[in-house]
Order: C-alpha cells, then sequence, then structure tokens
C-alpha cells in the first residue's frame, strides 16, 4: 500500500511538474489576479458620488456627513431637499448613492439611543454598490455602533424591500480597500486550483483511458485518490504562500494574527475542497463535464461566500447552503485572523467545520469510486 | 492441462441489452487464445468481466484460480491487461512508464532496475528510454505497452485489439513477443479484427451478437465448415450477425 501509494505520488508529481499551465498557475495568476484586478477595481471605487438629505440640520448629522466624506472614498456630489430630488440625481446618474437623514435624528439618538438611517444605492453597478454600501455601512458604525442603518436599493423608495444589514467589515476600521478585497482574491485563486484542477486531474484519466489500466491493477482506490490530491495540494499551498507575500510586498498587507493559524486554516480548507473536487470527479465522465459541474459549483459558491454579502443577513436557507461548503469557513478564519489577530482556539469552530466536511466528501468521493462498474 | 481461465454461462446485461450471452469456455496454461467477433460482438465485455472491471450479471467464472465475483483484487495480482484504449501515459517517459507500473504491482527497485533493462533491450529501444512515450510511433507504443503489462510476470495475458492501425512488419514483431510469452508459459487472451493473426492462435473462439458461435482450432474450424482460410471462416459465421454497430 505504501510503496505502490509512492509510486502514484511520484508519477503525479512527475505529470504535474510537466504540465502546460503550471507556470502559468503558479505565477501569472497570483500576480494578474492580486496586481492588476485590485487597481482596475480600486479606481471606480474611489469615486463614489454621494447625495445627502439632511432633514435634521443638527450638529451630529454634520459630524457624521463631514466624517463620511473625509473618508476618501465618497465625493458629496449635491445637497438636496427631499428624497424625492435625490431620487433625481441617481435616475440622472449624478450620484450612487443617497444618504437620507431623517427629522428627529440627534433628538432620537441621544434620548433611546438608536435612530434609523436610510440608505439607497444604485444598484446598477452590483460590486461598486456593494462596497460602497459597505463602505457606508462601516463608517456610519464606526460613528455610533448603536445607528441602525436601513437600506433601501434604487428602484424607489415606495416599493423597495428594506433589509437590514449588520456592517460587513467593521473590523476593517480604516477603511483599507485592500483589506477588503485581498484576502478575498486569495481565496478565490486556491480555490480554483484546489477545487477545479484537483478534479480535471481525476476526469483526465477517465478521459484517455489510463484509469482502466489502474483499476486492473491491485493498487488500492484509497492509495490512488490521495496520489491525486497531494500534488495539487502543495501546489495550491504554495500558490497561497505567494500571494501572501505578493499582497505584503505591495499592498502591505500583514497578518495581525498568527500565519501559523492562517496555513493550518488552509490546510483545513484545501483538505475538504480537494474532497468536493474529487466528488464532482466521481461523477463526471469527461473533463468536459467536470468543468461545467466545477463552475457551476464554484460560481454559486464564491457569491455566497461571504466575499460579497454579508451572510448574516442571508435567508436561513442560503445560510445553512453556504455553511456546508468550506469556502465561507476560510473567509471567516482569514478575517478574523488576518484583521482581528484571532487565535487558533477562536477560531476553531470553523477549523472543525471544515475538516469534517472534508471527512464527509473524501469519504464519499471514495466511497463512489469503483475498480469494477 | 491445468485450466486457467473458466467461464460457464457468463452473461452480461445492459438493461435489457445482452452484450455478452451464456458464455461457457476454458482457457488452458501456456495457451494462445483467440477471441474474435464483429465490432459490437461483446468481446471487450467479455474481457472486462474476466479483469474485475466489470460485473457480471449472471453465470460463473474462474480466472488463475480465483473467482470473478469475490476474489477480484488476487486475479488483478496474477493478471495483465492491454485495454482497447492506449494504456501508457504519453506525458511520461518510456523509463518511467515501466517504473510506475512495476512499482504499483510492488517491484523492489533492485527489480525494477532489472526489468527496465531487460525490456528496454528486448524491444531495442535503449536509445528511447528517455523520449516522451507521446513521440513513439504507434506500433513501438503497442510493443511497450505489451511489455509492460507484462512487467509484474502475470499468469495470464488479456490484450484487447494490441495491434488494430499498426503496420504489417510491427504486427509480426508484435507476434514474435506474444509466442516469447507464451513459449514462457503465460497464458495469452487475445482479440483481434486480423484474420492472418487468426491462424497464428492455438483455438479461437467467434463471437456473433453476444453469443460464441464457433470454439476450435483454426485448423479444425477450417476443415469442419470447408474453408481455404479464417477469413473465410469468420465471414461465413459473422455474416449472420444482426446487431451492427
Ligand atoms: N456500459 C455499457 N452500457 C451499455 N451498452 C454497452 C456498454 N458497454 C458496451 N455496450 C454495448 O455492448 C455491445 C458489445 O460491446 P463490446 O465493446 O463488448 O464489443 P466489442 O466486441 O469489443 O466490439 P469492438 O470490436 O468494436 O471493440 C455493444 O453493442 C456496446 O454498445
Ligand atoms: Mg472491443
Amino acid at each position: 500500500m505504501i510503496r505502490s501509494f509512492y509510486f502514484i505520488l511520484e508519477k503525479e508529481f512527475k505529470q504535474m511538474m510537466r504540465s502546460k499551465g503550471l507556470v502559468r498557475m503558479l505565477i501569472m495568476m497570483p500576480v494578474i489576479q492580486l496586481l492588476i484586478l485590485p487597481m482596475a477595481a480600486n479606481y471606480s471605487i474611489k469615486n463614489i458620488s454621494l447625495a445627502v438629505v439632511d432633514n435634521d440640520h443638527s450638529e451630529y448629522s454634520r459630524t457624521m456627513i463631514h466624517k463620511i466624506t473625509s473618508s476618501g472614498y465618497f465625493k458629496l456630489t449635491s445637497f438636496c431637499k427631499n428624497s424625492k430630488d435625490a431620487f433625481n440625481e441617481i435616475e440622472n446618474d449624478r450620484a450612487d448613492l443617497i444618504l437620507e437623514i431623517p427629522h428627529d435624528f440627534e433628538k432620537n439618538l441621544v434620548r433611546e439611543n438608536s435612530q434609523k438611517l436610510s440608505v439607497q444605492i444604485n444598484a446598477i453597478e452590483g460590486v461598486k454598490a456593494g462596497l460602497s454600501g459597505g463602505y457606508l455601512a462601516n463608517i456610519i458604525a464606526d460613528f455610533n455602533s448603536d445607528i441602525k442603518t436601513h437600506w433601501i436599493q434604487s428602484q424607489g423608495p415606495d416599493e423597495a424591500a428594506i433589509v437590514s444589514v449588520a456592517p460587513i467589515n467593521w473590523y476593517n476600521r480604516y477603511m483599507n480597500y485592500y483589506l477588503f478585497i485581498i484576502p478575498g482574491i486569495l481565496v478565490t485563486l486556491i480555490t480554483g486550483i484546489g477545487m477545479l484542477q484537483t478534479s480535471f486531474n481525476m476526469v483526465k484519466e477517465k478521459e484517455i483511458g489510463t484509469i482502466e489500466q489502474i483499476n486492473v491493477t491491485p493498487v488500492k482506490k484509497q492509495a490512488f485518490i490521495l496520489g491525486k490530491m497531494v500534488p495539487y495540494f502543495v501546489l495550491s499551498a504554495l500558490v497561497f504562500v505567494i500571494g501572501q507575500i505578493v499582497s505584503y510586498l505591495f499592498y502591505n498587507i500583514h497578518s495581525a494574527g498568527s500565519y501559523l493559524t492562517v496555513f493550518v486554516g488552509m490546510c483545513a480548507f484545501l483538505f475538504s475542497l480537494q474532497g468536493f473536487g474529487l466528488l464532482l470527479s466521481t461523477y463526471a465522465e469527461s473533463q468536459q463535464q467536470a468543468m461545467s459541474l466545477g463552475f457551476f459549483f464554484m460560481n454559486i459558491l464564491n457569491m455566497m461566500s461571504g466575499l460579497y454579502t454579508s451572510i448574516d443577513s442571508m435567508p436561513m436557507w442560503a445560510k445553512v447552503m453556504t455553511g456546508s461548503f468550506p469556502l465561507s469557513h476560510f473567509i471567516r478564519v482569514m478575517r478574523m485572523v488576518m484583521l482581528k489577530g484571532s487565535s487558533i482556539s477562536e477560531v476553531g469552530d470553523h477549523l472543525l467545520i471544515m475538516v469534517g466536511l472534508g471527512i464527509v466528501f473524501n469519504t464519499w468521493a471514495v466511497l463512489h469510486y469503483h475498480k469494477r462498474s | 492441462m491445468e485450466t486457467v481461465i473458466y467461464t460457464k454461462k457468463l452473461t452480461k446485461r445492459f438493461g435489457n441489452f445482452i452484450a455478452a450471452n451464456e458464455l461457457s469456455f476454458e482457457v488452458s496454461k501456456g495457451e494462445i487464445f483467440g477471441f474474435l467477433g464483429a465490432n459490437g460482438a461483446g468481446k471487450t465485455t467479455a474481457m472486462r468481466m474476466l479483469c474485475g472491471l466489470l460485473m457480471p450479471s449472471s453465470g460463473e467464472a474462474n480466472v488463475a484460480g480465483f473467482d470473478v465475483y469475490t476474489e477480484t483484487e488476487k486475479i488483478k495480482q496474477n493478471i495483465g491487461y492491454m485495454s482497447q484504449k492506449f494504456s501508457l501515459y504519453e506525458d511520461l517517459t518510456v523509463a518511467e512508464n515501466i517504473r510506475f507500473y512495476a512499482g504499483i504491482y510492488g517491484l523492489s527497485f533492485a527489480e525494477i532496475k532489472m526489468k527496465t533493462d531487460e525490456l528496454l533491450t528486448k524491444l531495442d529501444m535503449r536509445s528511447e528510454a528517455k523520449k516522451l512515450v507521446s513521440q513513439l510511433p504507434l506500433g513501438w507504443k503497442q510493443k511497450l505497452a505489451f511489455s509492460v503489462s507484462l512487467v509484474h510476470d502475470p499468469k495470464i495475458v488479456f490484450l484487447d485489439e494490441p495491434t488494430g492501425g499498426v503496420d504489417p512488419v510491427t504486427r509480426r514483431q508484435f507476434w514474435d513477443l506474444i509466442y516469447y510469452a507464451a513459449g514462457k508459459g503465460v497464458t495469452v487472451f487475445v482479440t483481434t479484427h486480423y484474420m492472418d493473426e487468426a491462424e497464428y492462435c492455438d483455438r479461437v473462439s467467434i463471437m456473433v451478437d453476444g453469443v460464441i458461435s464457433a470454439l476450435d482450432s483454426p485448423g479444425n474450424l477450417k476443415k469442419q465448415m470447408n474453408a481455404p482460410d479464417m477469413e473465410d471462416v469468420f465471414y461465413q459465421l459473422a455474416r449472420k450477425a444482426k446487431r451492427s454497430e
């Protein structure tokens, strides 16, 4: 068992080292994704036009507006008398965001220690809308954590759904955009390698037919599957480390907590993620199928991972769905450790869930792999 | 004579379709057993059941003394298999392929080295050892794949259309390798569409629509059917087929 595993590993590493996309995966992808993407995205995010409707005209409201505009992300483009005027600004594309401060803002805040604000976002540019909303929530939360924000999408104040959003990046106090986006890019990057490449590698053997030749040897399927995992585990880990170095060198992002904890989290993440990739590959017959399946799951799960939206504000079914996939847990771990400096025991729950998911996915994959059809 | 493959009413159904229907035959040690049949006759299906790659629907079968239902992993220690699809890794070199297969069959490092030397010499491929398999001509690939399937000294080797698409000269060389192996006591179970190759076999079975419709030595078959050669024997039987691929 151990001997044959050695030879499987040796073969897998040789094949990986010879594959054409290797350099691209190892160097180009982290560099392009980490250097070019955030810069391009950041340009637009730095110029968010804000329209303000101040119905209160108090000391408090002025301080808050000042705090928002001085953050550097928002341009105050217009002061409007009422929400109808402000809505016109959005309609005519002169504002991305409306902040409406109600009457008695200061009074209620002082007396009842709570107040509601209304924010309307021009949601045509999804990412920009999400990010700018996140920033605004962040600043307001910073201003007074007891203020409850109410979000109204841009369809118009009347029929709009009201969603209460917990501030998504409250620990990112200094509004560092890179701190918000880079860990997310890193996670997405190794998700691609860990899940997709692992599963392609397996399906490729089915497609060219060499899997028959393996199945007719006494090799244990566990050894074969593990041999498929290890090389892409190493590759993903390497890309992760390179990515961390790039984000340190170029954005000065360094972990507030221990890098060891981040690495342990990554190991747990890859274990479960690769298990999922292998599971997909036992169901797919061709690389084409594996690719469709892989991208299907990756896109959905990326969207729901908590990278772009707050998990806290999701409905229950979505929370359950996100929670049963490793991505959101690893993003939590990354943010908690790198931004807040959480210790390994504080992220223990997430680590255990990832390992648990990994055991489920891998066992399922092994059980579903048959040497005999 | 020692029987190394034994089947009785071995059957494989895919839904309502019967790909292999009640196959019963025996193959003796050291024999070259030709397994003929038109496209879709059920040759690959039968072979995959014997190799433990496909679960039979019914019937009995024994390979190298082990049961195909319960002892497939023991069967696998004792057989070599060359599938109809190419079975070596194109992105590994000749030597690396030999090393890999020898390794997973449990040969020691010393044995691997010895086997590699012996095999490269026999195939006259010393100078190709470090070449990627993808760079070899088809005939060489097939000879290499055959030798690799014998690397763990199996009792029986199953060859599924090993010479498909190979030129006549290389096919002759391939059959020299088969004879050499059989001479050392290896049982060879081979499918082919070339009737000149059928003449080289000790015995042949001819499958038509999932059923074995003739089984004997080429000489006896020709006599029984009053045919000048195997081509004619095959034609007389196979034209009755209703299945078409
Ligand atoms: N997994 C499967 N599911 C359904 N039908 C199958 C399956 N495998 C094979 N068949 C069918 O069984 C029949 C026999 O196929 P098989 O591959 O055994 O033929 P063959 O004699 O090897 O033909 P060829 O000379 O073309 O290789 C064919 O009609 C084929 O379509
Ligand atoms: Mg076939």
